[in-house]
């Protein structure tokens, strides 16, 4: 049966519009049930602030089922908070205890800016993918799905990879705000397919320039690796890499060819 | 306006139709589909596979999403699969077993012509996603794997492990991606349709609401398509994402499109039970679980001991007696029924009462851990995550909940609405699934209608507009439309009562899961149909939403999406009371057999019940499309 935690003390961003100053706004949660998850405490929180005339906290979800990569939270320094492999809208109340203190904030990086309180703007993810993270095929024409076996551990390693959520905690976690894990995710998730061969070189190359263009770079500190909710393993960034330098090559050898 | 209902159905056999209609469509050349703009609202299966083929073809696009990205749309959510006539497993599936069980899965209350051609075309889906690089599962041998859903008796849904929806929508939202970057889209996120816009007749475009600043603009064009979703959360509590909503399709509606069957709606009958009053939203847990697990409910209603405990005698497996042919297989319909009854006579398990078990141990048993931990972990670990009990050790709680919205704008054989230009696609629409949709043909809708309908039936409707101009966003309609949307936002705020949209949403929900949910009755509507007006009336005097129309304010959104949900439901409550009969998910108790199943009455009600918009919802005109069934035979649906 569900237990009651009493007396939480929040510490909230509030920051009215992306050129204004924030600053922390302190609450107190007198009661909220363990069964609640996180959002949902925000979401008794915002209907009290409603009550008194105030502005609700404004904080980006939706699915609340850690797949549509909506929901993004630092909490207590942690992006997405405590819990392993959880996104913030998967996280429960029973992580915490009675009286905790709990700083929750938005993502802060330079490329996601803040879009009111705890609400980012990660449109920066959107330009690496349209800038090379597909394959090229057209509606109609395609081949009989059968027609190229795909061995099963190559697609359960692709598939590890296109499990990323998008949600930007790896940004959010890294102390220089880079994009590796995100970009490697899906330049592996592509570049592992039969069908990803073609455009492999031409996409690693965009994928990362584009990425270069709007985050900082990776110095391998692993921070994305601990904070990814879907447990993207960093090796992929190695992935990348490799393909980044062989993509330099062959485009040079392109050229010449041309 | 007089409403017409022209279904538009081609002549022919069934498996021509489609053919005879490709073959007569008008086309516009490659070098002309440039001076066509197409807007799509909605980046889901639907949207996303419409708005990247449309523009691979040339047309100029515009796409808009309320979400942040295209990426976030809530097919992301789908888990189980998608369905499709490959016969890969040489099971004996095939394109007519695919529209017959679709039909049957329907209860006889669907367009046989839309439903064939969803079929056809559901092979190609395939193809498409492989080549787009969707990580289906695979057999060791490299081939794709397949498992069975509710209501078919072949292994037919393709899958990627429980996350199938977001590996299409990621797919699709990736061609998009390609579109946007060579700039043959151009994409509007965080912006929100708050009117749909017709002038002389046809559909001119529509206003929208930028949801960071709140500025309201136009934007017009040859042919607009809905591809919103659908509106699950008018029960507030659902399966559907916080942001589901009607708005779009609701505005449509009350622009002339007439809006079909809204009270067909599905509840699932594998969800995690509500276990505290704050919660937001309930949790599906994939039917493919029901390929493995067993449900149950103990024998006596006053049993204490842990499930483990139960010894197999005293232990009920509801579905496995009522339908012993289908199993814990039956569809979506029936199944929900089943353990909302062992639940409403006291059978029902956890600490709250309200679930029915869902049990793997047999499959441990005869699989092994490690398979089933293959086929479906990461579920497992979702379940763990919300319900802190582990699934391996201890059954699985369950409970039906509001999941997928039969129902939606009428659309004609093109996917049209009745306002010439105005389309809707996806879960928008009414079209394929009758009065129940079968397990993983979501999916394949969207994409049909997005990938192989859409780009074929908005060309035949363009080639005669050809050079000839379209009203401008200077058009006194457009302004009329722009003022109206701001003097309703603005209205909200200027309210000032003291409670929050989630109150009044909490009590329409309430209103219409009591009244218009798993079981209907004429007396039951009637008392909705008192309350709902009565707690509209309060909404309008006593809504409460702090701050501003001009920055982001989650709260005004969500009035505005609070406030067409009254309007739906009400309509879906008059729909639900003029529908005499039970089908598929409209179970009218007072049109059961005596054991309990669903009756309908062909006689008077095979057919389509589209609803024109008079103003106010309680007064409604319910026009009729009848049904024609041609290639197959009416039939009681049976699973036994
Ligand atoms: C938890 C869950 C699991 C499911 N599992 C399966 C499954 O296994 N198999 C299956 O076949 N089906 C499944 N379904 C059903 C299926 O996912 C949906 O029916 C389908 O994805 C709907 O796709 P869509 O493109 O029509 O709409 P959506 O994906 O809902 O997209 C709607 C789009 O419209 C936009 N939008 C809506 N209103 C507005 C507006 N006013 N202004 C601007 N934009 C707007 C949204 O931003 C979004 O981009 C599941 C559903 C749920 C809830
Ligand atoms: S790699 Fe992980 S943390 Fe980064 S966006 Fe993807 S899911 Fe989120
Ligand atoms: S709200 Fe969708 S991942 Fe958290």
């Amino acid at each position: 049966m569900s237990n009651h935690l009493k007396d939480l003390k929040l510490k909230i961003w509030r920051q009215s519009g992306p050129a204004a100053k924030g600053h922390f706004e302190d609450h107190i949660m007198p009661e909220i049930s363990d069964e609640a998850s996180f959002l949902e405490m925000l979401d008794v929180l915002n209907e009290g602030l409603i009550g008194e005339n105030k502005l609700p906290v404004v904080f980006d979800h939706d699915c609340r089922e850690g797949i549509c990569g909506t929901c993004s939270l630092m909490i207590n320094g942690q992006a997405h908070g405590p819990e392993r492999s959880t996104a913030t809208c998967q996280l429960h109340m029973r992580k915490f205890k009675s009286g905790d203190e709990i700083v929750i904030e938005p993502w802060r990086a330079s490329a996601f800016p803040i879009i009111k309180d705890l609400m980012v703007d990660r449109s920066a993810f959107d330009r690496i993918i349209e800038s090379g993270g597909f394959i090229s095929a057209n509606t109609g024409g395609a081949p009989d799905a059968n027609l190229i076996p795909i061995p099963k551990s190559v697609a359960d390693a692709a598939m590890d990879s296109a499990q990323c959520i998008g949600c930007g905690a790896c940004v959010a976690a890294c102390p220089n705000g880079a994009a590796n894990l995100f970009t490697a995710a899906k330049i592996a998730h592509l570049n592992l397919l039969p069908q990803g061969q073609a455009e492999r070189y031409k996409r690693t190359e965009a994928m990362v320039e584009t990425m270069d263009e709007y985050f900082g770079s990776c110095t391998n500190h692993g921070e994305c690796e601990a904070a990814c909710p879907k447990e993207i393993s960093i090796d992929v960034i190695a992935l990348m890499n490799k393909d980044y330098r062989k993509s330099k090559l062959k485009n040079r050898k392109e050229i010449s060819r041309s | 306006m007089t409403i017409t209902l022209n279904s538009k159905i081609p002549a022919g056999s069934i498996n021509d139709k489609w053919n005879t209609y490709k073959e007569d469509a008008k086309l516009v050349a490659p070098g002309n589909k440039r001076k066509f703009k197409v807007i799509v609202v909605g980046s889901g299966l639907a949207g996303a596979s419409a708005a990247a083929t449309m523009a691979e073809l040339g047309y100029q696009v515009d796409v808009f999403t309320f979400h942040d990205s295209p990426r976030r749309a809530h097919s992301i959510a789908a888990q189980g699969g998608i369905n499709a006539a490959k016969n890969y497993q040489g099971d004996g599936d095939s394109v007519h077993r695919l529209f017959y069980d679709t039909i049957k899965g329907g209860d006889f209350r669907s367009r046989e012509a839309n439903v064939h051609r969803l079929a056809e075309v559901s092979v190609n889906i395939i193809d498409q996603m492989v080549s787009q690089g969707v990580p289906f599962a695979r057999e060791y041998g490299g081939m794709l794997d397949n498992r069975s859903f509710g209501g078919a008796q072949v292994s037919r849904t393709f899958y990627a492990r429980g996350q199938t929806g977001q590996q299409l929508l990621l797919g699709a939202y990736q061609q998009l991606a390609r579109q946007i970057g060579l700039g043959n889209v151009r994409m509007f996120n965080r912006t929100e349709l708050v009117d749909v816009v017709t002038i002389e007749g046809r559909c001119a475009g529509i206003v929208t609401r930028d949801l960071v600043n709140g500025e309201v603009v136009s934007h017009s064009a040859h042919a607009v398509v809905m591809a919103t979703g659908g509106y699950g959360n008018v029960f507030y509590l659902s399966t559907n994402a916080m942001a589901c909503n009607v708005t779009a399709a609701w505005r449509a509606h009350r622009n002339g499109a007439t809006f079909a069957n809204p009270c067909y709606t599905q509840i699932h009958p594998t969800c995690i039970p509500q276990s505290d009053p704050t919660q937001s939203k309930l949790t599906l847990m994939s039917e493919s679980l029901r390929n493995d697990g067993r449900v149950w409910v103990p024998q006596n209603p006053d049993e204490t001991r842990p499930a483990s405990q139960v010894p197999e005698a005293e232990r009920d497996y509801i579905l496995e007696r009522l339908y012993p042919s289908y199993g814990n297989l039956a569809p979506r319909d029936i199944s929900s029924r089943a353990a909302k009854r062992s639940v409403d006579s006291g059978r029902g398990v956890g600490p709250l009462k309200n679930g029915v078990y869902l049990d793997f141990s047999d499959a441990i048993n005869r699989l092994g851990k490690d398979v089933v931990e293959e086929r479906y972990g990461n579920l497992f670990e979702m379940y763990e995550r919300i319900a802190g009990e582990n699934p391996y050790d201890m059954p699985m709680r369950i409970y039906p909940a509001s999941h997928y919205t039969m129902g939606g704008l009428w659309v004609d054989y093109e996917l049209m609405t009745n306002i010439p230009g105005l389309y809707a696609a996806g879960e928008a629409n009414f079209s394929d699934h009758g009065a129940n949709r079968l397990g993983a043909s979501a999916l394949m809708q969207g994409l049909a209608d997005g990938y192989f309908v859409l780009p074929y039936t908005i060309g035949n409707y363009l080639a005669p507009m050809l050079n000839k101009p379209i009203p401008g966003t200077d058009h006194p309609a457009f302004k009329a439309a722009e003022l109206a949307a701001q003097a309703r936002y603005q209205g909200y705020v200027d309210i000032k009562g003291t409670r929050s949209p989630d109150y009044f949403h909490r009590e329409v929900g309430r209103i219409i899961w009591d009244y218009c949910g798993m079981e209907r009755t004429q007396q039951g509507l009637e008392k909705a149909l008192s309350e709902l007006p009565a707690l509209y009336e309060e909404f309008q005097k006593d809504l409460r939403v702090t701050g501003d129309t001009e920055s982001m304010n989650q709260t005004l959104e969500k009035a505005g999406r609070v406030d067409d949900f009254f309007q739906l439901g009400m309509l879906m409550c008059r729909d639900a009371l003029e529908r005499e009969e039970s089908c598929g998910g409209h179970f009218r108790a007072e049109y059961q057999t005596d054991e309990g199943e669903a009756t309908r009455d062909d006689e008077k009600f095979a057919h389509v019940a589209a609803w024109e918009w008079t103003g106010d919802p309680t007064k409604s005109i319910r026009h009729k499309e009848e049904l024609n069934f041609e290639a197959i035979h009416l039939a009681t649906r049976s699973y036994k």
